[in-house]
């Protein structure tokens, strides 16, 4: 286990390489949960100030 | 056609020498630049021609973004460039024109300059020749590319600010083979490579810039 | 020019909101599966290279990432001209949510690179290596397109001005590649650089597109995400949109 982790010495920089994608990958995925829960919150927001329902305008045939 | 380009041509050469001043700016820039790597580095004779090359290209990408501003800015807040767009002469030739005016009164200057600066750096005068050809053939491209920033920008009031990000990545090529041709010159070996490369990219710049330039400004005003 | 269904039914938000919900499970499972396997396979069971022994295990992820990167370039501009030419907000959509995801791969693919770098090359950063050289370029034009794009108030002019730069960029990534790749040749100096080195085996390819195929898939999966929450701020206060939206009356 000891060996697998030191990579033949070289552990540092294959394990930080492979921290640092994860880490991006992470943070990526973290972004764009945000990103979408700020948009719903505001499409909430917009969707709760136009509560008051709005009528269909009707229409009135002309014969 | 040809009627129009000229109107525009000499139209922007004499509202450019109304503001003289400002034509200055970026020529006065250049020197600056120029002489700070000196100071900073207080590099021996040897070494001064080493990076001489890199500094006066870098410098002078540098200096021509300075200089971006007049091209469409302040047609475009007085109403002149709407004008221009109604008018039923293809805007690309418009574009044209304004390029060309653009490039006569702020490239030209810096690349008169550049030779003089190449001699204070102990770039042998032999190679002067294949520098100005060098300069000559990437002012094109470096004109399109400074008219393209300006275009994207026209409608941002702070512009200036975000332009070099725009512009100065995609000058890399030109830098390579403008450097390549200017270090190949000193040493006296063959320059006809860097230099074929430099007119391929005027070439592919003066055919597709003015399209992406146009269509920038007109979305820009819309 | 007559467009099929499908092409207009990509451009309505709701069905495409919809089939990202259906679709994005499986991307984002699928990827992630495939990246830890890959990253499994290629840590603890792939032979060590005989040349440059465990070190060579970064090769699992960073040319995949510097991959997805330039793909991400890619596909922003085709996204940006086709929202540009046939006026599709849904397109400029599409350009502007991979471009941070491309930004963030070209990032990593950088660093990756650097600290794969300094055991094998003996150097973190070389200037004038032709592909960290391109590559960091590629960083630079991703900035420069969110830079213009966080310049502008008007959502409309944004999207049509950050797609003509998206384009013109896209023509400029292979100028830039092979400007350096020439410059480099032209230049006498020593290439030591040459990671080429003796083609993979089996045992090593295997794991290599395992990770190939799950960084494509967690990148389209993120960028479909993206593109979900995008299409939400732009659609703002769309009736399915109400519909669609948790403890609101609908």
């Amino acid at each position: 286990m000891i060996e697998f982790l030191r990579m033949g010495g070289d552990g540092a920089y294959v394990w930080s390489a492979y921290g640092i994608t994860l880490a991006v990958l992470v943070v990526n995925i973290w972004l764009v949960r945000a990103k979408h829960r700020a948009a719903l919150s505001r499409a909430r927001a917009i969707a709760a100030q136009a509560e008051v329902p709005r009528r269909q305008p009707k229409v009135h045939r002309v014969q | 056609m040809r009627g129009a380009f000229y109107a525009v041509f000499a139209r922007d050469l004499r509202v450019a020498f109304r503001r003289w001043s400002e034509l200055a700016y970026p020529v006065i820039f250049f020197a600056i630049v120029v002489a700070l790597f000196p100071l900073a580095l207080s590099p021996t004779a040897a070494q001064l021609r080493d990076i001489g090359t890199g500094v006066l290209w870098v410098a002078l990408l540098l200096s021509s973004l300075l200089a971006l501003d007049g091209l469409f800015r302040g047609d475009a807040d007085d109403g002149t460039l709407e004008q221009l767009l109604m008018s039923p002469v293809a805007i690309t030739v418009t574009v044209f024109a304004k390029l060309a005016a653009h490039a006569l009164v702020t490239l030209l200057p810096l690349i008169c300059l550049v030779p003089l600066s190449a001699l204070s750096f102990n770039i042998p005068l032999a190679a002067l020749p294949t520098l100005i050809l060098a300069l000559v053939l990437a002012a094109p491209t470096l004109s399109v590319l400074v008219a393209l920033g300006a275009a994207l920008t026209v409608s941002l009031r702070r512009g200036g600010a975000i332009v070099g990000l725009l512009v100065l990545p995609l000058t890399g090529p030109l830098l390579i083979f403008g450097t390549r041709a200017t270090d190949l010159g000193i040493n006296g070996e063959p320059t006809a490579a860097p230099l074929f490369l430099l007119a391929a990219l005027a070439a592919l710049a003066l055919a597709l810039g003015p399209l992406a330039i146009a269509a920038a400004v007109k979305v820009g005003l819309e | 020019m007559k467009l099929p269904r499908w092409f207009h039914q990509l451009g309505s938000p709701p069905y495409v909101y919809r089939l990202i919900d259906k679709l994005g499970p499986w991307l984002g499972g699928l990827g992630c599966a495939l990246l830890a396997i890959g990253a499994v396979w290629g840590l603890a069971i792939a032979p060590p290279d005989y040349q440059q022994d465990e070190v060579y295990r970064i090769i699992f992820i960073h040319p995949q990432t510097a991959y997805v990167g330039m793909m991400a370039y890619v596909v922003m501009a085709v996204a940006a001209a086709i929202g540009y030419i046939w006026r599709l907000k849904i397109a400029h959509a599409v350009a502007v949510s991979a471009a941070p995801i491309g930004a963030w791969f070209t990032f990593c693919a950088l660093v990756t690179g650097a600290i794969w770098g300094r055991p094998t090359w003996g150097t973190y950063w070389q200037w004038g290596d032709p592909r960290i050289m391109s590559e960091t370029l590629l960083l630079f034009l991703f900035l420069g397109y969110l830079a213009l794009r966080g310049a502008f108030d008007d959502r409309d002019k944004a999207d049509k001005v950050t797609a003509i730069l998206a384009v013109v960029g896209v023509v400029n990534v292979p100028i830039i590649h092979y400007s350096v790749e020439w410059w480099n040749s032209l230049h006498q100096g020593p290439t030591i650089l040459r990671g080429d080195g003796p083609a993979m085996t089996t045992d090593m390819l295997l794991p290599f597109l395992t990770t190939v195929l799950g960084f494509t898939l967690t990148f389209y999966w993120l960028l479909l995400r993206r593109l979900q929450a995008e299409i939400v701020e732009r659609e703002g206060d769309a009736r399915w949109l109400r519909e669609l939206l948790p403890g609101s009356a609908a």
